[in-house]
């Protein structure tokens, strides 16, 4: 597995991936001990919890789970003398097709993500949380499993940890199999042993009614493990790495046709889009040229070679303007991607050459949200049903002529329309391929 | 669907059952989140889930049959028929289809002796089963490794880079 992890590039900075990258390194706790493992976690529980939640707030860390939500604000929703349990679940369902960041993590490196768990626990008053492992990470989940025994075992975890009067146990949940669970409300249902239909926010927000309907936080995997190096580091320092809204370095997953695809761990904003793919991942195979990027996960709007974006920028006499901006200028960082139409979510880059289908690929994908809409929403559970009907007739026996507009009504009547935000993630595939390639619908008309 | 004349809960040891206390021993505050590691726990011993295992995993959780069942027929990991022992499952989603699993999937059937047009039909059916019983091939959604396309979890490894040439040594090692 450690086969995608090549030496680092020199515009990579491995903060999360500093120790997988290690020759020799092994996801035992004395491995990590010898590598500085656990001073973090000693820091803090020296520290008022007000103050690490200050310091996350300061670092400009945002979830790394696809939302992008600041870290720092969601801790601080907790009330820590509310005089009720709270939860914390670190999401580790890895879902979203074109993210692998996660798996890495939690095979190679789980004592991070404890101690960066115990850490955000500290701060929030927790006592007791679950990791949910998606069960296609089998192996995952026993090396986590066992890296908790471990962590016990050293005072870690468990009653007054290292003296400190904290208590705190973690429990590792395995999913089973379903797309959905990986949102944070399905993720508490499925964790509550109910069938996992995302809960209506308002009022089911996690913060206020999470787990057991008590105030719980949700955070993805590579999240939490920032946590440890905010402390480690320093806010200041960490939050310099990145832009301005969007602190530290975040993992870019990169699949489909480039030379080198894998992930690389980048400082937010360091990279454009285009010294992603050319410098980075080596550029397009011999021979072919670009034609279209999903650069956030697969519910990321699609970008089309060629295209320019107009880009809010300083001015020289400190007014914004519109800059003319390219589609490889592009810094991949969260603020310039939603300027750009679409979004930085999970990190996943889906690189596509001129050879490929368009209508296949956005096919392909309507067959996952077909698949994976857990049916609780009628616009959800049909649209995406007929939205993946209609592509697949049109790769068969051809276009209607009014399959374009009859897909983008599909699309436009579930975005907005549901419980959760699945609704949008399959609606903005179908939108973002008719709007950019529109072309290659029209050429199908029989 | 379950065809057995012997039910599963009749070959309950004292061991599959402490383990399952120990389980449900990880969730203070509500038993009922123990639904998923009971029947996964139950799938991984006996293979499948029969009623006999549903109404067991209920009556440990002060539930009623139906609260497992309709975790059983929503979460496509879980079934109510045995499968092949080693179970192929390739992933099917954008970067791996990409990278050819369409066609490693067709050979991962035909060097298992499977009609690659055989549809699996999900809701707790079997993905469909060599004639021997030794494998089962299926499709299913993101794997998460997708910078390693295409990819397949077959029992428990995940198998990475795949290409069509390369499926019937990789079937031998699970022979
Ligand atoms: C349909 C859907 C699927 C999601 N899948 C995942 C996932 O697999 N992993 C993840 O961390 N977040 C996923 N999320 C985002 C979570 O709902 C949640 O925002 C996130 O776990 C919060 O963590 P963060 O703030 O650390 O990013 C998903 C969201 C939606 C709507
Ligand atoms: S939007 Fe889709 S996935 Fe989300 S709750 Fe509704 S039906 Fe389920
Ligand atoms: S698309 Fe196959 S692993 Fe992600």
């Amino acid at each position: 597995m450690a086969s995608l992890l090549q030496p680092p590039h020199p515009k990579e900075r491995r903060i999360i991936f500093g120790n997988i990258s290690k020759p020799g390194y092994a996801p035992d706790i004395e491995t990590y001990l010898a590598h500085g493992g656990y001073e973090s976690l000693k820091k803090a529980i020296t520290m008022k919890p007000g103050e690490i939640i200050d310091m996350v707030k300061a670092a400009n860390l945002r979830g790394r789970g696809g939302a992008g939500f600041p870290a720092g604000a969601k801790w601080s929703f907790i009330k820590y003398d509310d005089g009720k349990d709270h939860y914390i679940v670190v999401n580790a369902d890895e879902s979203e097709p074109g993210t692998f960041k996660d798996r890495y993590i939690l095979h190679e490196d789980p004592h991070q993500l404890i101690e960066g768990l115990a850490i955000a626990a500290f701060a929030t008053n927790v006592h007791l949380s679950y990791i949910y492992i998606r069960c296609e990470f089998p192996k995952a989940a026993k090396i986590v499993w066992n890296a908790i025994k471990e962590a016990h075992a050293k005072g870690f975890l468990g009653k007054n940890i290292l003296g400190s009067g904290f208590d705190l146990d973690i429990y590792v949940h395995q999913g089973a199999g379903a797309y959905i669970c990986g949102e944070e409300t399905s993720l508490l249902e499925s964790l509550e042993g109910k069938r996992p239909y995302p809960r209506i926010k308002p009022p089911y927000f996690p913060a206020v009614l999470g787990l057991y309907m008590k105030p719980t936080i949700v955070n993805n995997v590579e999240t939490i493990c920032h946590v440890k190096h905010i402390l480690a580091m320093g806010p200041e320092e960490y939050a310099k790495m990145g832009t301005p809204g969007d602190g530290g370095t975040r993992t870019m997953c990169v699949s489909g046709d480039v030379v080198r695809p894998g992930f690389y761990e980048l400082p937010c904003g360091a990279v454009t889009l285009g010294e992603l793919i050319n410098d980075i991942c080596g550029g397009l195979k011999p021979g072919r040229t670009l034609k279209a990027v999903i650069p956030g996960g697969s519910s990321a709007k699609v970008l089309r070679a060629g295209e320019v974006f107009k880009l809010k920028v300083k001015g020289p006499d400190g007014q914004m303007i519109d800059k003319d901006t390219p589609l490889l200028d592009l810094t991949m960082d969260a603020s310039t991607l939603q300027a750009a139409g679409t979004m930085v979510g999970s990190g996943g880059v889906m690189i596509m050459d001129d050879t490929r289908d368009m209508v296949w690929a956005l096919n392909n994908l309507n067959q996952f949200y077909a698949h994976e809409s857990c049916g609780q929403c009628t616009p959800c559970r049909e649209g995406s049903l007929w939205m993946s009907k209609v592509t697949t007739r049109i790769i068969d026996e051809g276009a209607r002529p009014d399959d374009a507009k009859n897909l983008k009504n599909i699309a436009d009547n579930i975005a907005g329309r549901t419980i959760c935000a699945f609704g949008e993630a399959c609606a903005w595939p179908t939108q973002s391929f008719l709007a950019k390639f529109p072309d290659e619908f029209e050429k199908r008309v029989v | 669907m379950t065809d057995t004349t012997t039910s599963q809960a009749d070959a309950i040891t004292p061991e599959f059952a402490t383990e399952a206390k120990e389980l449900i021993s990880h969730y203070p505050v509500s038993k009922r989140s123990a639904s998923l590691p009971l029947l996964h726990l139950w799938q991984n011993h006996f293979g499948f889930i029969d009623d006999t295992g549903i109404e067991w995993i209920a009556t440990q959780l002060d539930l009623t049959p139906v609260n497992i069942l309709e975790l059983v027929t929503f979460y496509p990991w879980f079934r109510r028929e045995q499968a092949g022992k080693t179970v192929i499952r390739v992933c099917r989603t954008l970067a791996c289809a990409l990278a050819g699993s369409y066609e490693v999937k067709d050979k991962f059937c035909q060097a298992v002796g499977l009609d690659p047009h055989e549809e699996h039909h999900g809701f707790g059916c079997a993905p469909p089963t060599s004639a021997d019983g030794k494998f089962s091939v299926e499709f299913v959604e993101c794997l998460a490794s997708c910078g390693s396309a295409p990819v397949a979890l077959i029992n428990d490894d995940l198998v990475e880079n795949i290409s069509p040439t390369g499926v019937s040594a990789i079937v031998e090692k699970y022979k």
